[in-house]
């Protein structure tokens, strides 16, 4: 799927990166924890988030992250805006809620960069 | 950024080494925490290696950044770059580990609420860097500073 239609189907606003639409787009991670997305999303991926501080854009160019959909209408700093656009990494806003953003690109294709972790102890 | 041409006087002439420089990061900076990285994995880029040993670099630089920042005074990576690996050390002034085997834990962290705030403390970096690295050495010293060694393959 294009990025164009992820834009569509989330209705959501472009801050960063109009001209990456045609961008092709398969699979999408979706986490609040950063230790976590750095542990598990994968190149290539979309990442579906509520941070928008801008570790969101360093982390996202040391993974290869295709673009970040920020949900629940979260508005990244002028600070963030500016490293996204010197890094390159598109941002797009959604009002959907992580679950409903998480869903609706599901129903269209888009899967998971993975789908269980591997079963090793975790706490907290 | 440096320019590529300027970065090119900085790579090493000696046989069998590509890239040698030093990087120092200030503890407790979490405004410019990452910077280090960015750069790191720009190089990497533009020396020409394939694109999941920059990734797996540039996340073991982070996640090393990120703990400098968190937990010392201060630190540095230094990055030596052959034509088969990528060796990363990390070096840093602070509070050291006092329990290795505990803080490599999925899940241990002793992170402050500054930390969590931003997304991080959820006890993965240090099992990231290993589990991201082909080779990982850890050594540290409570209240003088902790030693990271990381080689990462290429194809």
């Amino acid at each position: 799927m294009k990025l164009r239609e992820v834009q569509e189907i989330l209705k959501a606003d472009v801050i960063v990166g109009k001209e990456k639409l045609d961008m092709e787009v398969k699979t999408a991670f979706g986490a609040d924890l950063m230790s976590d997305v750095l542990a598990f999303a994968k190149a290539g991926s979309l990442l579906l988030t509520g941070l928008t501080n801008t570790q969101v854009i360093r982390i996202a160019n040391v993974l290869d992250i295709a673009a970040i959909i920020l949900v629940r209408g979260k508005k990244p700093s002028a600070e963030t805006i500016g490293l996204a656009k010197e890094l390159r990494i598109p941002i797009l806003t959604t009002k959907y809620i992580l679950f409903e953003t998480a869903g609706r690109l599901y129903a269209k294709g888009i899967v998971g960069c993975l789908e269980q972790v591997e079963n090793k102890s975790v706490h907290n | 950024m440096v320019a590529w041409n300027k970065l090119k006087t900085k790579v090493c002439t000696t046989e069998n080494i590509l890239y040698k420089n030093s990087f120092d990061i200030e503890g407790g900076n979490f405004s410019n925490a990452g910077a280090v990285s960015t750069r790191i994995k720009w190089i990497l880029k533009q020396i020409g290696l394939p694109d999941d040993v920059v990734r797996k670099s540039a996340i073991v630089c982070y996640e090393s950044e990120i703990n400098i920042v968190s937990y010392a005074r201060k630190g540095k990576i230094n990055l030596t770059v052959t034509p088969k690996t990528v060796e990363i050390e990390v070096i840093d002034e602070g509070q050291g580990i006092p329990n290795i085997e505990l803080a490599m834990q999925q899940g241990y962290s002793t992170a402050n609420q500054q930390i969590r705030e931003m997304g991080f403390g959820a006890g993965m970096g240090l099992h990231n860097i290993k589990s991201y690295s082909d080779t990982f050495n850890i050594s540290s010293e409570v209240n003088k500073g902790t030693f990271l060694k990381m080689i990462i393959n290429s194809p």
